[in-house]
């Protein structure tokens, strides 16, 4: 595997940490960090500090009910710890989890570009982009902020190359042309805070507003 | 004063690691001369080792004593309801029981680990569908046996320093570092705010990580 030079930026590892991160963000942190350790370590510190201060906390009383609940339930071979599938090729478990098989329900968008969407809520979308060798990636920011994650191929802007696993991190006033490399197709998980923007299928006034 | 303990996030993705290290740096000069000792090692983490190795009831008892309490405190806190927040504590302290053969005390203290199975089981529920996980990065247990033992001494030290650090901030900085890791603040918020440094600490997690990678890779050749 190719270094990964693009990584996730702080705010994003500690938001994913404390719950705060909608689930289209939280697709590509779990994706990025699936992939590389260095981010993986930044998670796990992250937690670590999460750690001590549930360790400093001032705690509520729990019901009775609940420790006979849980004492009851250690010798009980029915509960079952819900996993997430395993990496089907490029697509970590959680890509996996969210197109809901092993591969990608593609959709023509011209030009041999496909996409899939994975995920679409208040909170953003998330959807997989398949560009041929040589062609421009959709511009599809809409006035939000845009985590790219390349998973096959490469591209490259005005910024630099993204290559297997880099992560690149778009606001709105960044006016870049990406072109897939040459060597492969280019598959990337696209992800953003705001409506998609040629779905088109939401009259605008219906999409809501937006915190950024 | 605010800078020497905190750094701003940043979006280039350049992982602080200069203020990290700079800052934990400046703690450690006063505790050079500390040596990992077994006392260095921190209880809770013990009991859930205990509860991976022994599948020890009585440790796992303890576990609950000390953290189904906190974790409703932070789950009430984070905008749950009690039931709803017990229902959940219910859940992680069975995937503690279920899943403790998963915990790699090289990389994790079982209040991080913890934490993380919390945050996982809240979000599923909150937002019902399942949290993006990272997939898991498992650590054999014959593996674990020929990584260092004082890797979760060295652990433990960290995060008595980060402890320190964090009991040094200004009551405000406190509250805030305090508020984000308990849930209640936006994603927005987070990014606003500044963040503690723990460049030192990714660097050891880093370390372990890459050993286990090592010793995997080493188990699957033979
Ligand atoms: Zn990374």
């Amino acid at each position: 595997m190719t270094e990964i030079t693009h990584h996730l930026p702080d705010w994003l590892v500690r938001s994913y940490a404390t719950g705060s991160l909608g689930h289209a963000f939280s697709l590509v942190v779990a994706a990025h960090v699936s992939q590389c350790d260095e981010c993986r370590a930044r998670l796990e510190a992250e937690e670590l500090a999460g750690g001590l201060v549930l360790d400093d906390l001032k705690g509520m009383a729990p019901s009775d009910d609940l420790r006979r609940r849980v004492f009851d339930g250690l010798d009980d071979d029915d509960v079952i710890v819900a996993e997430q599938p395993a990496r089907a090729g490029i697509y970590p478990g959680a890509v996996v989890e969210a197109m809901g098989a092993d591969s990608p329900r593609w959709r023509a968008l011209g030009g041999g570009i496909k996409q899939a969407i994975l995920s679409e809520d208040k909170e953003g979308s998330a959807r997989l982009l398949y560009i041929p060798p040589g062609m421009a990636v959709p511009d599809h920011t809409h006035g939000g902020l845009e985590l790219t994650l390349v998973l096959q191929g490469s591209f490259s802007d005005e910024t630099g190359r993204f290559g297997v696993g880099d992560v690149e991190v778009a606001n709105d006033d960044l006016d870049h042309t990406p072109i897939a490399g040459m060597e492969d197709v280019c598959i990337c998980l696209a992800a953003t805070d705001a409506p998609l923007k040629f779905k088109g299928l939401l009259p605008r006034l219906l999409q809501p507003i937006f915190r950024i | 004063m605010l800078r020497d303990a905190t750094i701003n996030f940043d979006t280039t993705g350049t992982p602080p690691i200069a203020a990290g290290q700079a800052f934990a740096g400046k703690i450690m000069d006063d505790r050079k001369s500390a040596k990992p000792t077994p006392e260095a090692a921190c209880e809770q983490t013990d009991w859930l080792v205990a509860v991976r190795d022994k599948r020890d009831k009585l440790a796992f008892a303890r576990l609950y004593d000390h953290f189904s309490p906190r974790l409703k405190g932070m789950l009430v806190r984070s905008g749950m309801t009690q039931a709803a927040a017990e229902d959940v504590v219910q859940d992680v302290m069975l995937t503690i029981w279920r899943k403790a053969h998963l915990y790699d005390e090289t990389r994790a203290r079982a209040s991080a680990w913890i934490y993380r199975i919390a945050r996982n089981r809240q979000i599923d529920v909150i937002r019902r569908r399942p949290r993006p996980v990272p997939d898991e990065l498992i650590a054999e247990a014959e593996t674990r046996e020929t990584r260092e033992a004082d890797a979760a001494i060295g652990l433990e030290q960290e995060a008595a320093q980060l402890r320190e650090a964090i009991e040094a901030l200004p009551e405000a900085q406190r509250e805030i570092i305090e508020r984000a890791y308990v849930g209640e603040l936006t994603q927005a918020e987070i990014r606003e705010a500044t963040g503690l440094a723990l460049g030192t600490i990714k660097s050891r997690i880093r370390l372990a990580l890459e050993k286990l990678r090592h010793e995997l890779r080493d188990l699957r050749e033979e």
